[in-house]
């Protein structure tokens, strides 16, 4: 099969047309070489690698009334994403091999996107002992990546053993990082605010004190160790320590801990509890920092769709989490490409190229150049749209940019040559 | 004023004084033979008590009652609340009755602001205690009471000094508390151990001391807040003793007040822990005017919340 992308700018540099075929980069050319009758039009919009997320919940099996392993990916693939990695607190939780292997099939079935399912570190995410980690290695679903995310693997040793183990099979642990009884009870960032209203405060020390010890672990037994969803300057600050000492660590943030704080918490409602919570303003400062001199390696949605009920009620009823997949791009567009401190190439590197190298993802996150893989995303810089539910793949709505002005859109994706959005929709 | 009364921070000084003034007027009409006054006639106020608190609920009762409006009263207890049913439902179930004002304890921070911003309901919200947040009415009776003893009855509390002590970091009559009196022109000490003041708390306008004997001399009031005391399980604090020791009132403490210094305290006590029989049933003691107090001021609230004519002359 032979697909055109005509008129395209690889990380915004010189106009080309670019032919695909067996899923492949055949040829790259200068603009209008191509007919203009051929293919899909890129109307000179900007072209990068597809979006690779470390960090998804599908959902399925257990909660398909919130999403599906189908209506995830839908949505992956409308924002740009080419591949997700599906996380383990599933129920049956994806702590054996068939579990994963059953996500990952269903992911094929779908064929909006990629899946990777994360494998649980531990047994039901009971933090007791360790699931079958080199069975869900093997499996067809070839997991690299482990964790009991939602829950902290909090027992030193557990972590220790799991960091260790995976090493066998050049897996990874992604730690939530998260002190359980620092934390018990926690409904928001713990500070002034918390304070003020009334709300169980979850402290920056808590995120802390667990990414010291698991970069520290992870020196002592020599193995890499990854960072989910890091969300505070503490912990911005140990991470550039550890790299400096050369601590073989990695870390994410997520696309609304660059741009939204706790003050949205004044509003009591659960669109914007999440897990770890929304921090400071200067805290929002420390990762946009770390994400652009490299401290913070990639960006990863924590993409978390609850059902309606889940989130209409009282903040302490609600549960924790929000929609990611969708306004990714826009959110890092405008906080980091938009303000000068990441170029294309950089943006490339934070959202496809890094997370596909964590994940042990061969085949996605590389360069635009030929004889690569066509997993792409073009994307629209001058675009500005406005988030409404009703037009999202997600069966749910828990966005927290409910009718917010968004910069930037997703125009097109490509999976391995094949289009599964274009213009924005949905292929075919 | 404000459609709702959620928290103490949404009364400006002008709404405080004029909700107190209001109270004074209808503690007036309570000393009557006939207590009841017309004003909201063919109004329906629901008490939705999501948590048990006998002596609120049964305030924000006698206060509509004295006003004829038509009360209803869920209470969490062998109600569909207890069966799961959600804050969404309940509310709506309300609204369906055609419920003008709702007031609400629970036990969840801000569902008071939740009730009134979803826009599940119309009517006027009154919170009557959330979580670890506030309890408006609670500081509007404490502030009644002040200005009774402290300011005969009209004006502020400015430069009066009260004493807060116990566990601010549960307490949400103490947050109000510092909102309002402060708003009022009263100078507060907050008193507890590190551990029960939240985090933050130095931004609060009020002082902070960990210290009860050197924050008590000279001060006009001191309010004692219930601590439990399954908190030293948590770690606040090593034994009720010595939370007993360090930071309950005694007379040799109530003694350090000003003269005329009275003490107070929200109910319900832990007398030996945080207070003293002795003090409790004391001579300062005003802690069962409080109480009596609560009926004038709510009655008050509810009375200029639902935007009643002036009829408080009507019964005489």
């Amino acid at each position: 099969m032979t697909t055109v992308l005509r008129n395209v700018r690889p990380y915004g540099e010189d106009a080309v047309d670019i032919t695909m075929r067996d899923g492949l980069i055949s040829a790259i050319e200068p603009a209008g070489t191509q007919p203009a009758a051929e293919g899909i039009d890129g109307r000179g919009l900007v072209l990068l690698p597809g979006f690779v997320d470390l960090h998804t919940h599908l959902r399925e099996p257990g909660r398909e009334d919130a999403e599906t392993i189908a209506t995830g990916t839908a949505a992956a693939a409308l924002g740009g994403f080419t591949a997700v990695h599906a996380m383990a607190n599933t129920n049956p939780v994806a702590d054996t091999a068939g579990v994963v292997e059953q996500v990952w099939r269903r992911g094929i079935e779908a064929g909006h996107c990629d899946v990777h399912p994360v494998g649980a570190v531990t047994v039901g995410l009971q933090g007791e002992r360790l699931a079958e980690l080199g069975a869900m290695a093997d499996s067809a679903a070839r997991v690299r990546i482990f964790s009991d995310d939602g829950v902290c693997v909090s027992d030193p040793v557990l972590m220790r053993r799991a960091l260790e183990y995976v090493k066998a099979f050049d897996g990874v642990i992604a730690q939530h990082a998260q002190d359980p009884r620092l934390t018990e009870g926690a409904q928001m960032n713990e500070s002034e605010l918390s304070g003020v209203l009334g709300l169980r405060g979850w402290p920056a020390v808590a995120e802390e004190a667990i990414i010291a010890r698991d970069l520290l672990l992870a020196q002592h037994v020599g193995s890499r160790v990854h960072i989910c969803h890091l969300s505070t300057r503490g912990s911005v600050e140990i991470v550039r320590w550890a790299k400096e000492r050369g601590v073989e660590v990695t870390a994410e943030v997520t696309p609304h801990h660059l741009i939204l704080t706790e003050e949205l918490a004044r509003t009591y409602d659960p669109r914007y509890k999440v897990n770890p919570p929304l921090r400071t303003a200067d805290d929002v400062e420390a990762v946009r920092e770390g994400l652009e001199d490299g401290t913070i390696d990639v960006v990863a949605t924590d993409h978390a769709p609850h059902a309606r009920e889940d989130k209409d009620c009282e903040w302490a009823a609600g549960a924790f989490g929000l929609l990611g997949l969708e306004t990714a791009f826009s959110v890092v567009f405008e906080t980091m490409v938009a303000t000068g401190r990441l170029d294309w190439r950089q943006l490339a590197d934070r959202m496809s190229e890094r997370p596909a190298r964590i994940g042990r993802v061969i085949d996605q996150g590389r360069p635009v150049a030929v004889g690569e893989p066509a997993s792409l995303v073009v994307v629209d810089p001058h675009a500005t749209w406005t988030v409404d539910p009703s037009r999202s793949a997600s069966r749910s709505a828990n966005t927290p940019f409910l009718s917010r002005e968004m910069r930037g859109a997703v125009v097109h994706t490509l999976l391995r040559g094949r289009p599964t959005v274009i213009d924005g929709s949905l292929a075919p | 004023m404000n459609k709702h009364l959620l928290s103490a921070a949404d009364l400006t000084r002008d709404d405080a004084v004029a909700i107190l003034d209001t109270a004074v007027e209808l503690a007036r009409v309570s000393d009557r033979t006939v207590k009841k006054l017309p004003t909201l006639r063919g109004r329906t106020v629901v008490n939705l008590f999501f948590e048990d608190s006998t002596r609120t609920r049964i305030s924000f009762e006698a206060a509509a009652k004295r006003l004829s409006a038509d009360v209803i009263t869920f209470s969490a207890k062998g109600s569909s609340v207890s069966k799961g049913e959600s804050l969404k439902d309940t509310a709506l179930t309300l609204e369906a009755m055609g419920a003008d004002a709702i007031v609400v304890r629970h036990g969840a921070s801000g569902a008071p602001h939740r009730l009134a911003h979803s826009g599940w309901i119309d009517g006027v919200v009154v919170n009557a205690g959330d979580g670890t947040h506030e309890h408006p009415t609670q500081a509007l009776l404490d502030a009644y009471t002040l200005r009774h003893h402290l300011s005969s009855d009209e004006g502020a509390l400015d430069g009066r000094h009260v004493v807060i002590v116990g566990d601010v970091l549960h307490s949400r009559v103490a947050r109000s508390n510092v909102l309002l009196l402060h708003t009022l022109g009263a100078r507060v000490t907050l008193v507890a151990p590190p551990t029960l003041m939240p985090v933050g708390v130095e931004s609060w306008p009020c002082g902070i001391s960990y210290d009860l004997d050197a924050a008590l001399p000279g001060a006009d009031a001191v309010m004692m807040l219930r601590v439990q005391a399954e908190r030293m399980n948590a770690a606040y604090f090593p034994s009720a003793n010595e939370y007993s020791r360090r930071y309950g009132l005694d007379v040799r403490r109530s003694d350090l007040l000003a003269d005329g210094g009275i003490v107070m305290h929200p109910g319900p006590m832990n007398r030996g822990m945080e207070i003293t029989a002795e003090v409790a049933d004391g001579p300062r003691s005003v802690i069962v005017e409080q109480v009596t107090n609560g009926v004038h001021v709510r009655m008050a609230v509810l009375y200029r919340l639902l935007g009643a004519a002036d009829v408080i002359g009507e019964a005489s």
